[in-house]
């Protein structure tokens, strides 16, 4: 029966490989594919379930296949199956094939009409990736898959600013959740000496006996998990993102930010409950989370004069509620509200462009004027300041801004006299010197070697932030990212024993993704001249196809898993031991900012308006 | 758009800024008239800058009346080439299609050879003609049109590496927005009653926390006394700059600004109104801004002119004509005669005598003028020969305001620019309005938001489910049935003038009544031979999920539905005194003549009829079987529609295919109810006969005139006076959404997100987006409107001529107008101040059997590219 759950991945999967292949211009093909998989894959769900029930819905899990093999050390692909995957599954199914009937006439004639149900599709594969996995590796790959193609839906106009700019915003958001996970799977190798699977952790006992062993280390582990869902699930302090990512078709909006994208941060505080359960402190941060969430939501929500946004916040409040009840262990009541949280959100915003009509029509028959509550009494001045702070959003985004980002930006803007020739034969000194301390470990002095790590992921952190900065070249800042991959690879090498074929696959995918990469860029400059990173160029406008090979080889840059690359960074870190608390903050930081960085070049110079006004261009603020 | 109309009149030649400050300083500057100012030493004048921006920016007012209107007002006293190539130049709207889409329609033939050379002769001279053809069809332009507007601004960037719209756009949209807000905010902005920016500084003064991030600009706002110019000193320092920032500043969210220049000078315009000036909007931006500098830069920033990198040019300075803009020219004006000439030869083939069946028309029926009951007409009278139809302003030419029964407000029924002293109240209602529970606000709150989706959460899928496989009417769907109740009473008659209320007069009196009804009447030449039965029909739409509905309603009546002007009519023309008083006019109606009113939905395509119990015995049967013939025609009218809907098969049976149609009208999932006014071109004055035997493609208006009935051309000023504004007006913003959709139009619908109740932003922090949304105007092919009259020449010259307001429109050129001679039949078309004799282009325009083939066979676009999308829109045909 288990052996099932490997279909309810791969259908999504071939129903995305299926639309990438499709005739952009034949909608029909093109909706058909998309809503085939969907119905498909929505009624195996249902079949499997009822199954399932019937058989007295065990747990299930099966290990799909082995990735990676070392003597200690195995990455594979698992699947996993309780009533929490039977609940999302369901739920997501539903909502999923209601939009994809939805958008096929909803989006006709739309430019990126075949764009729009490729992401869905791969949203799709990546949600079900998530759901369905068995352990922590299979689960990061969905969630990457999930910030991609939110990334992609949210700049879905990609020929405005304001799209590209909240897709970026979002992403980054993202990633911090993804390092956050990263960090988890990191800390759960050297807490549990094995790449745990989720069947594992419903074994009371096991987990019992560890946390007794290693307390601290499952608190941070815990920590690490709930920020990763805070930050995914709009939580405080990372709400503000959501009602910024709601740029892309009003379909697009209504399944990832009014119900499926944004509950996943519930679905993984309930996957790793048996983990965090008996851990007060966690609990209770959990708690204050979603209660302080719920709060400052539903006041951010009651002064909102836009339909969407109002919707976002009402959604982010009642997801706070959701991660109390989680908490607190009430997980049916979580799911049947889940649920419905996600169904009447989507069909809010579906419907939200009525609110005109239905609340004029409203306001034409029962407006009683307002009396203005007015007066210096301190209960007004109250009133009036929480009132001014929920139309700051509490200042979250600013704030968000100011700690999480600007610091970084500042530091990459220190190394603008990293420039010109010099910088690159430094760069390749650096490196050779590196190598040779490599090939030369035993004739060099022990306390020098064991510091030559840190320096090289510093220096690979500081160029990963450089090109986060570079406002010139965007190849510059392309290729510092190269090298930072490069310094990355170095400085764990120095750092332990990695065996060769664990670097190759490691450098595989970075080296050919660094390579095509660099083409895009030099093809484009030598037909467009300037491709400097201090405004957008919205080139995809002219070369598209371009514009796709140069996202591609971001991803690949970064580790996403079409390369092999994927696996290597999860081997990398593992060659990272726990004490090392310096080296895992520089390589996080990497981690990072590399995407950060790699999707802002794409961007700056792929989206955005388009540079050349010799047809329609959008304002800036529209 | 009226305002825009008599404000044009104070405004002066916009070739130059400097010679329209001039001007302006003489009759509206400060009292001091006539003194000589050099230009290099015009400063600062707020009142002259203020007064400029306002007439600029866009002036659609909040969505829930959507009137149309020419998208580049501004400019109208100005040629129409000289006039958009200006406002090209000057803020980059993209004002004609692409050369490249130029080129294209020439070769795919939409476009003609022989036009095309006709035009380049008739501009250039027959010797020029190969040079300016090599030009046209293979010349090397540089068409990167980078704009002026924005220069001066981006200085911020280039200085401080700041982006100062970053900074202080999302808080200011957001402010204004919940300022604005008509009823999506469950927590309201506390408004009081002393304007925009006493409302902030009252929250300021009684909280705790504050909009501004450091003190300078807060002290500033309580000094009272912050003046435009002081903050502009703070901020740009040259004061011959200010002119410059400012309109930098408010094109950089056009939307918003001119939603509150709007609102300032029409307060009526929202229910809840809100007292805001777009002096107050600027005051506060700068604060912001001088705010926003402060706390990234500290102290470390000057004002924008210490260092500027260049002199920039005037915003205003002369635009230069290029030979690029001619070229666009000569293609535009090929594009539009290419069609035009193919209408003309045509309508000379078809221009058949009237002729009235013997035993007088079975019945009679009024459209709206509208350009989507010009299919509908054409089948009613293909499904009942004897039948006749007439076009008119869809509000009957009675002018009035409509309160529904518990309205809290009243209803414009009439043109925008016309100020009705008449009141029609409903009562009696039958029909109760429902409530959407999906929709209130307590889904919203923290308690009653978590039991909403513990259970109403379950049911919103169910409803969505629904909606996708049976699509049905509900409360959340703009019904135009539901404008009006059918089964409620009026108060159409006044019988004491002192019945007033809010300074209206409730009803008409009957000598009131008579005017209307004889003006109409007589107007479209229906004196006699009156069928048994006359249908006056209004229209209106019903759609779903779109905050545009107003465009979609009828423009006669403020965009709303006609249904209640048309039971009033009816009312008016049936009532026995009325009667008596046109007989005695010399306008004869027989009794057993009957008015009935009703109401076709134009994107449902269904039909409902008022009152029809006023009909006699013998008129019940007629009107039944009349029935009838409406309903086959509007099956024949949605099978013609469908042909551009990609989700319906053509070819289905008809009731199908009508119920398809319906189902699209109350489709969530459906951004394109209808099509709107996609395509209109022509607009047509005269009998009926100038058209019957062709087939327009639904894009013409049509105007029922018949010049014998008024050889002085008294009853043509008034039939003529509107259609600039109103058919003008529309075909124009259809224009300009099309050609710059992104700028001049709303782009895609898909992101839209409603702000306020007052109009639609594409996402959280967007600027507010007015114009016409793509799925609108993809159908439509960017073409002046034509205006034929069917008069004698100097006639129509003396008509035009009489109303400065209207020859503006004929003379600049932002419509063309031909005459059709009564007695020759040849054409005569205005141009330079006087109508010369034209003949169009010798196309031989196919005849069809039968339109339904055509129709099944028609091409649907490919792409909504011009050069794809234009095929759709079907050539001149004769009806056999």
């Amino acid at each position: 029966m288990a052996q099932l759950l490997q279909l309810f991945i791969i259908i999504p999967l071939i129903g995305f490989l299926l639309s990438l292949a499709a005739p952009r211009k034949r909608e029909r093909i093109i909706s058909g594919i998309a809503i085939s998989a969907l119905s498909l894959h929505g009624l195996g769900v249902l079949a499997f379930s009822s199954y399932w029930l019937l058989k007295g819905y065990p747990l299930l899990d099966i290990k799909h296949v082995t990735l990676f093999q070392a003597r200690d050390f195995e990455i594979f692909i698992d699947f996993f199956f309780d009533k929490t995957t039977a609940v999302f599954a369901l739920v997501g199914a539903l909502i999923t094939f209601l939009v994809a009937v939805f958008s096929r006439y909803y989006l006709h004639r739309e430019e990126g009409f075949k764009r729009f149900f490729n992401t869905l599709l791969f949203f799709y594969l990546g949600y079900n990736l998530i759901i369905f996995s068995g352990n922590f590796e299979t689960l990061f790959i969905g969630w990457e898959i999930l910030g991609i193609s939110s990334f992609l839906l949210i700049a879905f106009y990609r020929d405005r600013f304001l799209p590209v700019k909240n897709g970026l915003k979002t992403i980054s958001i993202y990633r911090f959740s993804d390092i956050c996970l990263f960090l988890t799977m990191w800390l759960s190798h050297h807490f549990w000496h094995e790449n745990i699977t989720f069947i594992k952790l419903n074994d009371m006992e096991l987990v019992q006996e560890q946390l007794r062993q290693h307390g601290s280390l499952a608190i941070a582990i815990s920590i690490m998990i709930l920020v990763a869902a805070a930050a995914k699930s709009a939580q405080l302090p990372f709400s503000s993102w959501l009602p910024r990512a709601m740029e892309g078709p009003t379909s697009s909006s209504a399944i990832f930010y009014g119900s499926l994208a944004a509950h996943i941060g519930v679905f993984l505080l309930l996957r790793t409950f048996p983990f965090w359960e008996n851990i007060v402190m966690v609990k209770a941060l959990v708690i204050l989370i979603g209660l302080s969430t719920a709060l400052i939501a539903s006041s951010i929500a009651k002064v909102q004069s836009t339909v969407k946004t109002q919707i976002a916040y009402s959604s982010i409040a009642q997801i706070g509620i959701i991660f109390i009840e989680a908490a607190l262990g009430f997980h049916l009541l979580a799911l049947i509200h889940f649920a419905g949280n996600a169904f009447l959100r989507t069909y809010q915003l579906l419907v939200s462009p009525s609110v005109l009509s239905y609340l004029t029509h409203d306001q034409f028959f029962n407006f009683t004027p307002r009396a203005h509550k007015d007066g210096n009494t301190i209960f007004n001045k109250i009133r009036n300041s929480f009132y001014m702070l929920a139309v700051k959003e509490w200042n979250l985004d600013h704030l968000l801004y100011r700690f999480l980002w600007a610091p970084f930006k500042r530091a990459g803007k220190m190394l603008d006299f990293i420039s010109g020739k010099t910088a690159y034969a430094f760069l390749i000194a650096a490196f050779a010197g590196g190598i040779f301390c490599f090939l030369l470990q035993e004739s060099i002095p022990q306390a020098l070697y064991r510091s030559l790590p840190i320096a090289f992921a510093l220096l690979a952190a500081l160029l990963v932030l450089k090109s986060f900065s570079e406002r010139g070249d965007a190849r510059r800042a392309w290729l510092l990212l190269a090298s930072s991959q490069f310094f990355t690879g170095l400085a764990i090498s120095l750092n332990a024993h990695v065996g060769f074929n664990q670097l190759a696959i490691y450098l595989s995918g970075t080296i050919v993704s660094a390579i095509a990469g660099y083409w895009c860029l030099t093809t484009l400059k030598s037909s467009e001249g300037n491709i400097d990173l201090d405004g957008y160029h919205g080139h995809a406008y002219e070369q598209p196809t371009l514009s796709f090979l140069f996202l591609l080889s971001c991803l690949g840059l970064l580790g996403f898993p079409i390369t092999p690359s994927f696996i290597g960074i999860d081997i990398l870190f593992s060659h990272i031991r726990q004490d090392q608390l310096v080296l895992i903050i520089l390589a996080s930081l990497s981690f990072v900012f590399i995407e950060i960085s790699a999707l802002r070049i794409y961007g700056r110079i792929f989206m955005g308006q388009h540079k050349k006004p010799y047809h329609a261009i959008a304002f800036r603020s529209s | 758009m009226k305002k825009d109309i008599s404000n044009a009149f104070i405004k002066a030649n916009d070739d130059s800024f400097i010679v329209l400050n001039d001007h302006q300083e003489g009759i509206a500057g400060n009292g001091k008239p006539g003194i000589a100012v050099k230009k290099e030493d015009l400063l600062f004048d707020e009142k002259q800058v203020l007064h400029e921006l306002k007439h600029r920016l866009p002036s659609q007012t909040p969505l829930k009346d959507f009137v149309h209107h020419n998208s580049l007002h501004a400019y109208q006293r100005q040629k129409f080439y000289d006039a958009i190539f200006t406002a090209s130049k000057i803020f980059g709207y993209q004002v004609t299609l692409q050369l490249t889409e130029y080129r294209e329609l020439y070769k795919n033939g939409r476009i003609k050879k022989e036009v095309l050379e006709k035009i380049i002769i008739a501009k250039k001279g027959k010797d020029q003609l190969e040079t300016w053809k090599e030009k046209l069809i293979a010349g090397n332009f540089d068409t990167l049109n980078v704009p002026r507007i924005g220069a001066l601004r981006a200085e911020w960037k280039k200085q401080y590496q700041t982006d100062l719209d970053n900074l202080v756009q999302p808080l200011l949209f957001r402010i204004l927005c919940h300022y604005l807000d008509q009823g999506i905010a469950i927590w309201k902005f506390p408004v009081g009653d002393g304007g925009f920016l006493d409302a902030i500084r009252s929250l300021e003064k009684k909280s705790f926390v504050s909009f501004f991030k450091t003190k300078r600009a807060k002290t500033l706002l309580f000094d009272g006394n912050c003046k435009i110019k002081d903050l502009l000193h703070i901020l740009v320092g040259d004061e011959s700059l200010y002119e410059q920032y400012l309109f930098d500043q408010q094109f950089g969210h056009q939307g918003w600004s001119g939603i509150i220049s709007t609102v300032e000078d029409q307060p009526k315009s929202l229910l809840d109104q809100r007292k805001i000036t777009l002096r107050e909007l600027i005051i506060f931006e700068l604060l912001l801004e001088i705010d926003a500098l402060d706390y990234t830069l500290g102290s470390n920033w000057q004002p924008l002119s210490r260092q500027m990198s260049g002199p920039k040019t005037k915003l205003f300075a002369p635009v230069h004509q290029t030979e690029l803009n001619e070229v666009f020219s000569l293609w535009q004006d090929a594009f539009e005669w290419s069609y035009y000439d193919e209408v003309l030869a045509g309508m000379a083939l078809s221009n058949s005598s009237e002729k009235t069946p013997a035993t007088g028309p079975s019945f009679q029926a009024m459209f709206c003028i509208d350009e989507r009951e010009c299919s509908l007409r054409r089948h009613l009278e293909a499904v009942d020969p004897d039948s006749e139809t007439f076009g008119t302003p869809g509000f009957f030419s009675v002018e009035f305001y409509f309160q529904p029964e518990n309205g809290k407000f009243y209803d414009k029924l009439c043109p925008q620019p016309v100020t009705p002293k008449y009141l029609i109240k409903e009562y009696d209602v039958k029909n109760k309005r429902k409530h959407e529970l999906l929709y209130t606000h307590k889904s919203h709150t923290f308690f009653a938001g978590s039991l909403f989706t513990l259970t109403l959460g379950f049911w919103s899928a169910i409803r969505l489910f629904l909606n996708q496989f049976r699509p049905s009417m509900s409360p959340a769907i703009s019904d135009a049935f539901a404008h009006m109740d059918k089964h409620s009473r009026l108060t159409v008659e006044n019988k004491d003038p002192e019945d007033r209320e809010n300074d209206l007069q409730i009803g008409f009196t009957v000598a009131e009544m008579t005017t209307r009804v004889e003006s109409l009447l007589r107007g479209i030449g229906l004196t006699k031979n009156f069928a048994p039965i006359v249908y006056v029909i209004a229209h209106g739409s019903s759609s779903a999920n779109n905050p545009h509905h107003g465009a979609h309603d009828c423009g006669a009546c403020s965009g709303r539905p006609g249904s209640v002007n048309a039971r009033v009519f009816a009312f008016m023309a049936n009532h026995p005194r009325v009667r008596e008083k046109l007989s005695a006019a010399g306008l004869v109606i027989p009794p057993e003549t009957q008015f009935i009113g009703g109401l076709h939905d134009t994107a449902s395509d269904q039909i409902a009829f008022f009152d029809e119990d006023i009909l006699t015995g013998e008129n019940r049967e007629k009107h039944k079987k009349n029935v009838r013939a409406f309903d086959n025609a509007l099956n024949l009218n949605a099978k013609e529609r469908s042909r551009r809907f990609a989700s319906i098969n053509t070819k289905m049976p008809l009731r199908k295919i009508r119920e398809a149609i319906r189902r699209r009208s109350v489709s969530l999932f459906e951004p394109r109810p209808e099509l709107g006014h996609g395509t209109n071109t022509l607009c047509i004055v005269g009998p009926r006969s100038l058209t019957k035997g062709l087939f327009l493609d639904r894009r013409a208006f049509m105007n029922s005139y018949d010049y014998r009935t008024d050889p002085d051309g008294k009853l043509l000023l008034g039939i003529m006076k509107p259609l600039g504004p109103v058919c003008g007006g529309i075909n124009l913003e259809y224009y300009f959404s099309r050609v710059d959709n992104h700028k001049l139009g709303a782009g895609t619908k898909l992101p839209h997100n409603v702000m306020g109740l007052i109009g639609v932003a594409n996402s959280s922090d967007g600027d507010l987006r007015p114009g016409l949304p793509v799925q609108m105007i993809e159908v439509h092919d960017p073409v002046r409107l034509l205006v034929i009259v069917k008069h004698y020449p100097d006639i129509v010259l003396k008509t035009i001529q009489s109303a400065p307001d209207m020859y503006e429109w004929f003379i600049n050129e932002w419509v063309w107008l031909t005459a059709i001679h009564p007695d020759t039949k040849e054409y005569f078309l205005f141009k330079e101040g006087g109508f010369h004799r034209y003949t169009p282009t010798a196309f031989s325009i196919s005849p069809i059997e039968d339109i339904n083939l055509t129709i099944e066979s028609a091409a649907e676009m490919e792409t909504n590219q011009i050069a794809d999308a234009t095929r759709e829109n079907l050539p001149v045909y004769l009806i056999q």
